[in-house]
């Protein structure tokens, strides 16, 4: 139990233990009692009938290892484009945060009309954009390609702004310090504040990586040529007739990626504040003085320390 | 949604089948009947400087059609498509020199095939192309090719939709169509209210949309419609007549005119040698209640 | 520009249609994602399961998909209804699995004492959530549940693709298309669109930010 929850009710006694039994019972039965109505209603419309659902599920279907071997396609290029975007959102929006703090008042204005822009257009329609733009540069490289920049585009600028809430956290002494030991600004910004902000950032960035990740599936959506896991979905599901099954399997696959992620960010995470900690421990440094992370404070609590 | 697509399903099979079957021959497994292959002309002579010139000197040619349409251009998993345009694109193409596997084929959804030709990243664009004038401020078109008419078809108990007329009376009657088609544009001067309109990307979900009752009606060209009962035995039918000429061009370069009259030559000369009608038949043909056409009157390359 | 000049009246009704969608999945996901939130935080267990589950689902699902299984799964277990509510259902339980975390760490960032000091006068979970620390959470919420909800403006574009129409980006494809306009105008004036909603919000919520600033 998460420590928000524990406080907001007392340790229930007998008689709120009965009433949290009794709503307990309540609220199971009503979900089953939806989840069977769904169940029952797909099964009189033959939505759960073992033809619509083998050829994705069951080895032994002669159109078995030709689905998945689709899918396998599709999720590499989803993944292609996903790891790229990534990496050159993070490169770019570090860059970005770093160049938006350290011009002067009146240089940084034309920087942030261009961050606002990016951030206040759908997604949708940032791909679009550089889909017509590129192709009427005669620059396309086709639509990984575009999914690529449209993304790194998006997701740069964002990852810039919480990196910037990052560096603004930071205590001024750091600065401080680093100016006063002789570093230039850049220097106190590349090997003080970034890798710092960074760390208290990190829960915000990993999240907008699995942003992104789901964010490849709108490519599919406007640009034809794509051939990513969504489309894969499409077009299986056109061509057997399942659409709803085909759909239900790749949401899937997208879902266990991303708890993937989401897994290999708390390791990352508990690794790097594990590290900063006993760092500060050595400087002896005042306890707590910055922002905790959510894992920071579990890692305290059941003493679960990497 | 129940085995309605037999015919699809099949195609599916086999398009799947060869996949796994690492096929490297060139044998395209078309969802549909396969024609005898163009004669290849290879001792055609062309002016310098022309397209055809160029063409047959790079010995490829890019064109876009549209991967979804059954009967006229649908892909099979690989994206190889086939159907009727496919057929007479091929059939262009050869005229030039070019064999139907070095052609280079590329998807053109509705949406882009004017930014296709403009951009010049296709020489031609064969995909239930109808020709109009707002068009042809971009690009040029040769041909027709073909004449279609706009139709409407509804489940096979309907009574109440006869007719393009009776969408506006009954103003609770949903009708699909795919987003930013001609059809779409069409058929709401006939609505009572523009939310009667329902737009997917394909035409796939609008079938699917008709059979678990969230519209009554689906509108595009008659041939493509065909297809859909053909398929679907017994579920759906046509109702009234076409309500529409829909003259599908081959689209290309605005202002093409050498290349727009060899096209058109190229389609007449399709005509009189019966390759047009072998075309037909073994693909959009293959539908019942479609009838071979005849070439149309093409219009001056101006 | 003239491509957009012509056809005003188009991007206008596109415009309130989008600007509809947006209210609507505003309006829905504010309501459902705080139920959601109380669930993950209550003392019944199962429902705090149900909570937990529903966000995991819902927050790793392209929203493509969501709206899919809405478009196509409601109809196919027998409910039929205009795909306008489909598209604002399936925008809703999306964007709320986001709203539930964002008001779940506002709670979060209320000191304990202020609920202890609740129960320690004898309120009750509701009354101690209700009274004392949702209005508290409100300032800290305020600007997460803000982003949440800009982003849900953004999304809103997606709602169209499924068979809702004559939103804001569906004049893209009903322009260039069927009446063949260069695709770039047409575009930006989409993106023109979308951007007076998003940076509006973004105005709005920041004025917001700073009177709830003010007042703590």
């Amino acid at each position: 139990m998460s420590e928000p929850t524990a406080v907001l009710f007392d340790a229930p006694g007998p008689r709120a233990r009965r009433r949290a039994f009794i709503a307990s019972v309540v609220a199971g039965l009503v979900i089953a009692g939806v989840v069977a109505l769904i169940v029952l209603r797909l099964a009189e419309r033959g939505q759960l009938d073992a033809e619509l659902w083998s050829p994705l599920v069951d080895p032994s279907d002669e159109q078995f290892d030709a689905v998945w071997q689709r899918i396998g396609e599709g999720l590499l290029v989803t993944l292609r484009a996903a790891f790229f975007a990534v990496v050159l959102s993070l490169v770019i929006g570090l860059a970005l945060a770093a160049a938006r703090l350290s011009l002067g008042r009146v240089a940084r204005i034309p920087l942030i009309g261009v961050i606002e822009l990016l951030r206040g257009l759908p997604v949708i329609v940032s791909i679009l954009y550089v889909d017509v733009l590129m192709r009427a540069l005669d620059v396309y490289q086709g639509s990984v390609t575009t999914l690529v920049i449209a993304l790194t585009l998006y997701n740069s600028v964002i990852i810039s702004e919480i990196t910037r809430a990052g560096i603004l956290s930071l205590p001024k002494g750091q600065v401080e310090a680093g100016l006063a030991v002789g570093l230039t600004r850049g220097q106190v910004m590349r090997t003080i504040q970034l890798p710092q902000a960074v760390r208290v950032m990190l829960p915000a960035i990993i999240s907008q990586l699995i942003v992104i990740l789901k964010d490849t599936a709108l490519a599919s959506i406007v640009l034809s040529q794509i051939e990513d896991l969504l489309k894969i979905a499409d077009q299986l599901g056109g061509f057997l007739d399942n659409r709803l099954q085909s759909y239900f399997v790749i949401g899937l696959i997208y879902i266990a990626i991303n708890l993937l992620l989401e897994q290999l960010a708390k390791l990352v995470q508990r690794r790097m504040s594990g590290q900063g900690r006993r760092r500060r421990t050595r400087a002896s440094t005042a306890p707590d003085a910055e922002q905790q992370t959510d894992t920071d404070a579990a890692d305290r609590t059941t003493g679960t320390r990497p | 949604m129940r085995k309605t697509r037999s015919a699809a399903f099949a195609a599916t099979v086999t398009a799947l089948l060869t996949l796994t079957a690492c096929g490297g021959d060139d044998a395209s497994t078309g969802a549909e009947g396969e024609v005898a292959q163009p004669e290849v002309d290879t001792s055609a002579t062309f002016e310098a400087g022309t397209t055809m010139a160029e063409v047959q000197e790079a010995g490829t040619v890019t064109i876009g059609t549209k991967f979804d349409q059954p009967g006229f251009g649908l892909a099979d998993l690989e994206g190889t498509p086939a159907g009727f345009d496919v057929e007479v694109a091929e059939y262009v193409a050869a005229q030039m020199g070019v064999s139907p596997e070095d052609i280079e084929w590329v998807e053109a959804p509705s949406a882009r095939r004017e930014d296709l030709i403009a951009n010049g990243d296709v020489d031609m664009v064969v995909a239930t192309y109808t020709i109009n004038d707002k068009r042809k401020e971009r690009i040029t078109f040769a041909g027709p090719y073909y004449v279609a008419g706009q139709q409407i078809m509804v489940n096979a108990d309907n009574t109440t939709i006869t007719g393009p007329e009776d969408l506006a009376a009954n103003p609770d009657v949903k009708i699909c169509s795919v987003t930013g088609s001609t059809p779409a544009e069409n058929i709401r001067q006939y609505l009572a209210s523009p939310d009667q309109l329902v737009t997917f990307e394909v035409y796939d979900d609008c079938v699917s949309a008709m059979q678990n009752g969230q519209v009554q009606a689906l509108t595009t060209d008659n041939v493509i419609l065909t297809g859909y009962v053909a398929e679907n035995e017994g579920e759906f039918k046509l109702v009234g007549e076409q309500f529409t000429e829909e003259p599908y061009g081959i689209g290309i370069e605005k202002g093409n005119t050498a290349f727009c009259e060899f096209i058109n030559e190229s389609l007449t000369e399709m005509a009189e040698s019966g390759a047009y009608e072998e075309a037909w038949t073994a693909t959009a043909g293959q539908y019942e209640g479609t009838e071979v056409p005849e070439l149309p009157e093409l219009d001056p390359c101006a | 520009m003239d491509p957009v000049l012509e056809n005003l009246g188009l991007f206008a009704s596109g415009f309130l249609r989008s600007l509809g969608i947006a209210a609507w999945g505003l309006l829905g996901s504010l309501v459902w994602g705080t139920v959601l939130a109380v669930f993950r935080i209550s003392p019944v267990p199962v429902l705090r399961a149900f909570g937990t589950f529903y966000v995991t689902w819902l927050r790793n699902t392209p929203l493509a998909i969501v709206l899919f299984t809405m478009a196509f799964g409601i109809p196919a277990v027998g409910i039929n209804a205009s795909y306008y509510v489909f598209g604002v259902v399936g925008l809703v339980l999306y964007t709320s699995a986001f709203v539930c975390e964002a008001v779940r760490s506002g709670v979060a960032t209320v000191p304990t004492g202020q609920a202890e000091a609740a129960r320690s006068i004898g309120l009750t979970f509701s009354q101690t959530l209700g009274l004392i620390v949702l209005p508290q959470a409100l300032r800290a919420v305020v600007p997460p549940v803000g982003n949440v909800l800009i982003a849900m403006i953004k999304n809103s574009a997606v709602v169209g693709a499924l068979g809702v129409g004559g939103d804001l980006f569906s004049v893209y494809n009903r322009l260039t298309s069927a009446q063949g306009y260069a695709a770039l105008p047409v575009l930006t004036g989409v993106a023109i669109g979308f951007l007076v909603m998003t940076l509006t919000a973004s105005a709005l919520l920041a004025l917001f930010e700073r009177r709830a600033a003010v007042a703590r």
